[in-house]
């Protein structure tokens, strides 16, 4: 301990001390990454919003400007981009599915609904949409 | 009773997390790898054209994208906070919400674009 922060430990006895962890304590433990991982998923979920925005655009400007950009989007270092984008995605649902039962409890009739009943719809929902999307793009 | 906002941006963040693990798995694997990477053949210009041209098309992706945008600015501004220790506290929620902000505007000008 250096002899500034002896000093301000031994001064600060009130509740607002504290001791700052290192920037590299999520590396110390597989379940401290994993958290740190899904956390990072907000900056893929950004990028993929801005590329499916770009998408949109390019299909508004005509069948050229969409035959480019299916090009473009076919280029190395954004298949790999975005095939790490897709990954983060899918860590993103399932832990976000996971934790749905543990933030929202639902009483039906008087009993709190099973965790994985909760899970299940969801995973439901999901289907149901995917299929719907593959539909009215495909169809 | 004090208003605070805080309650609103958590509540936004759920919103746009459920959104984006319900909406965007399809959207990426279709847009992003099946149909540039010639798995699936890519849909017709016209028709996409139909598609994304369409009111509703434009009312539900504007709203997914907005919701999406906030919850990944919310989190990532605990990633900044929490997970990097970045304890300028104004400055990071300034940096997070204000990209959100400009996302909006962008949504809505490319979206705009092709309707």
């Amino acid at each position: 301990m250096t002899g500034e922060a002896m000093e301000r430990s031994a001064t600060d006895t009130d509740l607002h001390y504290r001791r700052t962890p290192p920037v590299f304590w999520w590396t110390r433990k597989p379940s401290y990454f994993v958290f740190v991982m899904r956390e990072l998923s907000s900056l893929f979920i950004a990028w993929l919003v801005l590329y499916l925005l770009l998408f949109v655009r390019a299909v508004g400007r005509g069948e050229t400007a969409y035959a480019d950009f299916l090009d473009w989007a076919a280029s190395p270092w954004l298949v790999v981009l975005n095939v790490v984008a897709f990954a983060f995605v899918v860590l993103h649902t399932v832990t976000w599915f996971s934790l749905t039962p543990q933030a929202m409890v639902l009483q039906v009739g008087g009993r709190r609904v099973p965790p994985r009943a909760i899970i299940g719809a969801q995973y439901a929902a999901l289907a149901v949409v995917s299929a719907f999307v593959l539909w009215l793009v495909t169809r | 009773m004090k208003f605070r906002v805080e309650p609103f941006l958590w509540l936004a963040f759920s919103g746009g997390g459920v959104m984006a693990a319900i909406f965007l798995p399809v959207l990426a694997f279709l847009f992003a790898l099946a149909f540039p990477l010639g798995w699936l053949d890519p849909p017709d210009h016209a028709h996409l054209a139909a598609v994304v041209g369409h009111p509703i098309t434009f009312l539900v992706l504007f709203g997914a994208f907005v919701m999406m945008l906030v919850h990944a600015a919310h989190r990532f501004r605990f990633t900044l906070y929490d997970g990097l220790q970045v304890k300028h506290r104004f400055l990071v929620a300034a940096v997070c919400y204000g990209g959100a902000f400009l996302g909006t505007f962008v949504a809505l000008h490319m979206l705009g674009s092709a309707t």
